[in-house]
């Protein structure tokens, strides 16, 4: 069974919809990408996962259990978590601070996976202390992923983590991906590199007008010349 | 059922209103109370070119009541001579001149950049310029108005037609209007709110406590009545009742006459080029400021236009009265129930404004003795089922229509938020 | 010496005790702007219907004969306290949720809270009519505590009474508390969080409509302490609301809407701006006018502004700070 089934799932912000019917399947030991030119309704796909936009038809399922429509409250103790692409820290509280709001909805003592986020993030540990507004780019798209991973998330989605990085940055953030994927947490991602991400997502789903156009491994994705020359820029 | 028909039956049903409560009231006081609300109704007028057209958030119609009221006091109130006759006018002039000189110190100052002063020390300068430009202009009206106060009372008025009050009412208001615009517009719609009751507030304290112009809470009475008063009827052998109801009918006529140019005026704005514009950038500020329009100057012009109306409207309010009583202006009789008017009636149209006013107003004023009415009832019953009478109801029961009031609102913006008739929405490009 | 006893009596403790009742009711408009952005006009009537409240619950105690060795105003603050919270969540039930879950502009809401002042007033009107009470008139004395101050050579003493005391001491209480709540508590962290990104917030699972409740709480409970006070310090008015709210509006402002530190800042400066502008600095001065030669002589009254100009302090700084700093001194919020 996945662990998070999309299907022909049709909506918007109550004006014309954007998505047309997207499919998306993955597994938990799965990472997926989303890749697809702007206005695609990649990053609407993710919302309409957490429920931050109305879902007029289809049905979203997570673990088995219908999800469709059900708001961040429920979904995020439920084991989904999500980071969005912009204003995704609070820039006012310390980084330490921050990492807990992602705890919030648990009730037990998480300072063990304060301590797993640490070493994932050492650097974080040293500006504990800081506000969250004071880091860099880079920094700040860590602490966005470790307050989504404080919940102890079973799939984590993150909507474009690369947007604004530097090279280095983004190759170290993908790295983190992967190594939080390795940990066992499934990842579902909108990624505007898609030729880099591709490259280690272990699922692939091109969308285009709201719409499927190809999905398969990265792999599969990134060897289909349809794909490469109409989606990948040649 | 189209929009047109709907205010068609709307008005009806407002004739039909008002034709009853003439018939509960007597016709000397429904032709007083339709006066009134001809004059609020172009307060309601300004305020839904304010906030209707330019989304603008005007709290302080209060301070431009006020205004106005001044404005036709100090123009249609007789002279005072004892005032022209002493050195009042002359310490009044040496007052004007420290105000001149202390504000070319201050203009001085904040051009200093120009001789080099810059930074902090510009900054330091003028705050000190302002300061001895406070004092040196207090050190001249202070003694000033202390002197008036005791030889003359106040400066009286010019004794001139009160129609020359309103348009001076409507003159002054709109100075105030674009001092008060250039200070709070461009400022986020809930500071604006606050600007402007913060700005009416210090209106208020200023011509309460102005004794030596405004006569504060001694209050200036009785301001001359536009048309034949009743005295004139009743010179010419009327009785007592008839000639109330001519002269207010009369008075009337002279308003109807204003609320209905007023009212073609900004209908044409409303249609016109200016119109679309103001609309354009009441729903997408950001849009329209990068199309190059310059939208902080025409928010400027709506609000002055809307607080010359304001003033105009404040003006005749205390014509009808002849008393202008500073102290019997409150935020909630003055400023809310306006806006009160507009949000029933229908914010961004001028029918629905110009019908709110009127329902508003006469809801406000009959609810008084509704409600004491209704407590007497109450007091009778309590008495007779033994919990004792209600104490005061002749002081209480009129608070009874503020809570009303809220209650209005509070349904309107939950029932009907678009008013009772919604602006018409055209989508023409 | 003796001037600087007049100082302290006259600016140190007045600004202290309006700067503390502009705090604790500047903190509810911030925390309410920074949660469910939008102005609160009916702060004042909820601080005027805590005042209220708190004044029925201490005539039930006089009526009784109770007696506490502190004004009973105070013993009964805490009670007070929760019900004023709970007719603010009652307000907002009824009220502004209804608006919200319509998705209505944060302006709507502004325009509903002047619709619940009205109401709020007219009620309180209707049953108190429109009379001043005191806490005082019911056999308890504002007891007046005089530091003799001859040790160090003043002839007068500094002079404040026993509700001042108490009620700086509240405030001191309240602001510690309200502190501790939001930097250590996970409630209180979350409504940082809130205030400071309300979609990040939502998203990381943080129980938003449970964070407003809380707002509420805290708004009204200080609302009425602050009104409560008020109204101890001078007297208990049904109109006491509209003179307050502005200047509350005006510190929350000053302070940078949305920050609760600021809100506290703003309120104190305010406090004592309004003091010290009326203060009449002539008695300062008096004592120079034997070193001063003949020709300047200090006029009696040197207040910077008159007494009734009062209030307009503090739209003056407030209209200034639009001006030069709309974020305020605080960096509130700006769009």
């Amino acid at each position: 069974m996945p662990l998070i089934e999309v299907k022909t799932v049709v909506g918007g912000y109550g004006g014309a919809p954007i998505l047309n019917g997207v499919d998306i399947a993955i597994e938990q030991s799965d990472i997926g990408v989303i890749v697809g030119p702007n206005g695609a309704g990649k990053s609407t796909a993710l919302k309409a996962i957490f429920g931050l936009l109305k879902v007029t038809s289809g049905s979203v399922v997570f673990d088995g259990r219908e999800i469709t429509n059900s708001l961040p409250d429920k979904l995020v103790p439920m084991g989904l978590s999500f980071v969005p692409q912009e204003k995704n820290v609070f820039v006012s509280m310390t980084v330490e601070e921050n990492l807990e709001m992602g705890a919030f909805v648990r009730r037990d003592d998480f300072s063990d996976t304060l301590e797993e986020v640490y070493g994932m993030f050492p650097v974080l540990k040293e500006k504990r202390r800081q506000p969250a507004g004071e880091l860099s780019g880079g920094q700040r798209q860590m602490v966005a992923m470790g307050r989504a991973l404080m919940s102890r998330p079973r799939l984590l989605m993150l909507d474009e983590p690369s947007a604004g990085l530097s090279p280095r940055y983004v190759l170290e953030i993908f790295e983190k991906i992967v190594s939080v994927n390795k940990a066992g947490v499934g990842i579902l991602m909108v990624e505007q590199n898609a030729r880099q991400a591709l490259a280690f997502a272990t699922r692939g789903f091109v969308l285009a007008q709201g719409q499927n156009r190809f999905t398969g491994s990265g792999a599969e994705l990134l060897a289909d010349p349809d794909v490469a020359k109409s989606f990948l820029g040649g | 059922m189209s929009a047109v028909s709907r205010a068609g039956l709307l008005y009806l049903g407002l004739v039909v209103f008002i034709v009853a409560v003439g018939f509960w009231q007597g016709t000397a006081n429904i032709s007083l109370l339709l006066l009134q609300a001809s004059a609020f109704a172009l307060v309601a007028l300004g305020l839904n070119i304010q906030f209707g057209y330019g989304g603008l958030f005007n709290f302080g119609i209060m301070g431009f009541l006020m205004i106005g009221g001044f404005a036709v006091t100090f123009i249609s109130y007789p002279l005072n001579l004892k005032f022209w006759d002493s050195d009042g006018p002359l310490l009044l002039l040496r007052a004007l001149i420290a105000f001149a000189a202390g504000f070319a110190l201050v203009w001085g100052a904040r051009h200093a950049d120009r001789i080099g002063v810059k930074g902090g020390w510009k900054i330091a300068l003028t705050v000190l310029c302002w300061f001895v430009a406070y004092v040196v202009y207090r050190s001249q009206i202070d003694p000033a108005a202390e002197y008036i106060e005791k030889t003359a009372g106040f400066v009286g008025g010019l004794g001139l037609h009160p129609v020359l009050g309103w348009v001076f009412g409507g003159v002054l208001a709109a100075g105030v209007a674009w001092i008060v615009g250039r200070v709070s517009l461009g400022l986020r719609t809930d500071y604006l709110a606050i600007a402007t009751i913060g700005i009416s507030e210090i209106i208020r304290a200023l011509i309460k406590n102005m004794d030596w112009l405004t006569r504060g809470t001694l209050t200036v009475s009785p301001i001359p009545w536009p048309v034949p008063g009743p005295q004139d009827y009743q010179a010419s052998g009327s009785d007592n009742i008839t000639s109330f109801i001519y002269a207010r009918l009369g008075y009337l006529a002279a308003t109807l006459v204003v609320v209905a140019a007023v009212m073609f005026l900004v209908q044409r704005a409303y249609h016109g080029p200016w119109g679309r514009m103001m609309r354009a950038i009441r729903d997408n500020h950001i849009a329209a400021n990068s199309m190059g329009k310059n939208v902080t100057r025409r928010q400027l012009e709506i609000f002055i236009l809307g607080s010359v109306l304001m003033g105009v409207g404040g003006a005749i309010l205390v014509s009808i009265l002849q008393i202008f009583d500073p102290g019997s202006y409150q935020p909630i009789n003055q400023t809310f129930l306006i806006w009160v008017m507009v949000i029933v009636g229908g914010a961004g149209n001028n029918w629905g404004a110009l019908l709110g006013a009127i329902v508003i107003y006469l809801v406000w004023v009959l609810s008084a003795p509704l409600s004491q009415a209704l407590f007497y009832f109450i007091s009778d019953w309590s008495t007779r089922v033994g919990w004792g009478a209600i104490p005061e109801i002749d002081s209480r029961a009129p608070q009874m229509r503020v809570f009303v009031l809220g209650v209005v609102i509070v349904l309107a913006l939950r029932y009907a938020p678009k008013g009772l008739i919604p602006e018409v929405v055209r989508r023409d490009r | 010496m003796d001037q600087l006893i007049f100082f302290i009596n006259k600016v140190l403790i007045s600004g202290t005790v309006l700067g503390s009742i502009y705090a604790l009711g500047a903190i509810g408009v911030t925390l309410i702007f920074g949660i469910l952005r939008f102005a609160h006009f009916a702060h004042g009537d909820m601080m005027t219907l805590g005042a209220f409240v708190a004044f029925l619950l201490a005539l039930a105690f006089y009526h009784y004969g109770i007696t506490f060795p502190i004004p009973t105003g105070f013993v009964v603050l805490p009670i007070a306290m929760a019900i004023t919270a709970a007719v603010a969540l009652g307000i907002d039930r009824t009220i502004y949720a209804p608006l919200r879950r319509r998705g209505a502009k944060p302006v709507t809401l502004l325009i509903a809270s002047i619709g619940a002042t009205l109401m709020m007033q007219g009620l309180i009107r209707l049953f108190f009519g429109t009379g001043q009470y005191s806490f005082f008139d019911y056999g308890e004395n504002k007891s007046i505590i005089r530091l003799d101050m001859s040790w160090l050579g003043g002839s007068r003493p500094i002079t404040f009474t026993e509700p001042q005391l108490i009620m700086i001491v509240v405030t001191a209480i309240l602001i510690v508390a309200l502190n501790y709540f939001l930097t250590r508590t996970r409630l209180g962290k979350a409504m940082r969080a809130m205030a400071d990104n309300a979609d990040l917030a939502q998203v990381s699972g943080i129980n938003t409509q449970l964070v407003v409740r809380v707002t509420w709480i805290i708004a009204g409970a200080l609302a009425c302490a602050a009104g409560t006070m008020l109204s101890l310090d001078v007297s208990l008015k049904p109109d006491l609301a509209f003179n307050i709210v502005l200047p509350i509006f005006a510190a929350a402002i000053v302070g940078g809407l949305g920050q609760a530190y600021g809100a506290i800042a703003g309120g104190f400066l305010l406090g004592f701006a309004e003091t010290l502008a009326v203060f009449n600095w002539a008695t300062l001065l008096r004592p120079l006018q034997g070193v001063l030669p003949n020709w300047i002589v200090i006029p009696p009254d040197l207040s910077l502004v008159p007494t009734e100009y009062k209030l307009t302090v503090a739209f003056i700084i407030l209209i200034m700070t639009l001006l030069w700093r709309p974020t305020g001194i605080f960096k509130g919020a700006s769009t």
